[in-house]
């Protein structure tokens, strides 16, 4: 019964590892790819950490497990909001399917030609509340 | 926080009692304990932590069954060779004030695949998201979606 679980979780995890190798791959721009790029292998890491735990079941095993998923999933997020944020500052351009940029027309970036931006990417400001 | 503390010692007693320190005998204790101080509770008086308890764990089940839905979505989206997403940035205006509260939402949208936390205003009261599924182009829905079920969830749990 555990090896059932421990190797579905592995298999599991492993496939969500290679979805986000290829998703660097695929997708269109920077911010996309660093969403492919983390939340799968995060959840790989995690999967495979709980099939670890399984696996051995010893208290000792099982609670560096869950102490490493813990931190998996309290730091990869910091790392993805840093460098996305880290990217827009310094003007990595969004991909051309791109509907809407509140974020630009309240804060003008610089070095950002008007030209650069499409009129479907300036979304109407008076939509937002407040 | 104090009563968190008491169902930890009495899920340490009740593992040291049975003599098996597991992970599985520990959760046993913990559970036997909940249910010891929430009937207890006219003796020692009752405390929020009972009903934050069963909102922690009904947050984590909602909260996991998002995020393997929307892994599953971003999934199919990365192995089919059409692009189906409509990326965006958009600005959630928070309730959220306090640092915790800020963190804890920009943490939990950002591991949701398809959200990704950009940027917070200086004044602390506009998130920026970035959204990989804005559906037939609906901002203002997909601003109601994260507003309504990520951020009132969170803002119940915490306060």
């Amino acid at each position: 019964m555990n090896d059932v679980v421990t190797a579905v979780l592995i298999v599991v995890g492993g496939a969500f590892m290679l979805l986000a190798g290829v998703g660097i791959v695929r997708m269109p721009d920077l911010f996309m790819r660093m969403q492919a790029a983390t939340k799968a292998a995060t959840l790989g890491a995690g999967c495979m950490l709980m099939a670890v735990a399984v696996h051995f079941g010893e208290l000792t095993v099982v609670t560096r497990a869950l102490l490493v998923t813990a931190f998996v999933f309290l730091t990869a997020p910091v790392a993805a909001h840093m460098i996305a944020r880290a990217a827009y500052s310094v003007g990595t351009p969004l991909w051309k399917g791109t509907i809407a940029d509140e974020f630009r027309c309240e804060n003008d970036r610089v070095g950002q030609s008007a030209g650069e931006t499409s009129t479907a990417q300036r979304a109407n400001p008076a939509a937002r509340e407040k | 926080m104090r009563m968190f503390l008491w169902n930890l010692l009495l899920a340490l007693a009740w593992t040291v009692s049975t003599g098996q320190f597991t992970v599985a005998n520990l959760l046993v204790g913990l559970v036997l304990g909940y249910f010891i101080l929430l009937f207890a509770g006219r003796a020692i008086g009752y405390s929020s932590y009972f009903s934050k308890v069963p909102q922690v764990v009904a947050f984590a089940l909602f909260y996991f069954g998002q995020l393997i839905l929307a892994n599953l979505r971003v999934a199919y989206d990365v192995v089919t060779p059409t692009h189906y997403m409509q990326p965006g940035v958009i600005a959630i205006p928070l309730d959220a004030h306090t640092d915790a509260e800020i963190t804890l939402l920009a943490n939990l949208i950002t591991l949701t695949p398809g959200t990704l936390a950009l940027d917070l205003s200086a004044d602390r009261s506009v998130l920026y998201v970035h959204a990989m599924y804005i559906n037939n182009c609906d901002v203002e829905e997909a601003r109601r979606q994260i507003k309504e079920g990520l951020e009132r969830r969170v803002l119940e749990l915490l306060r």
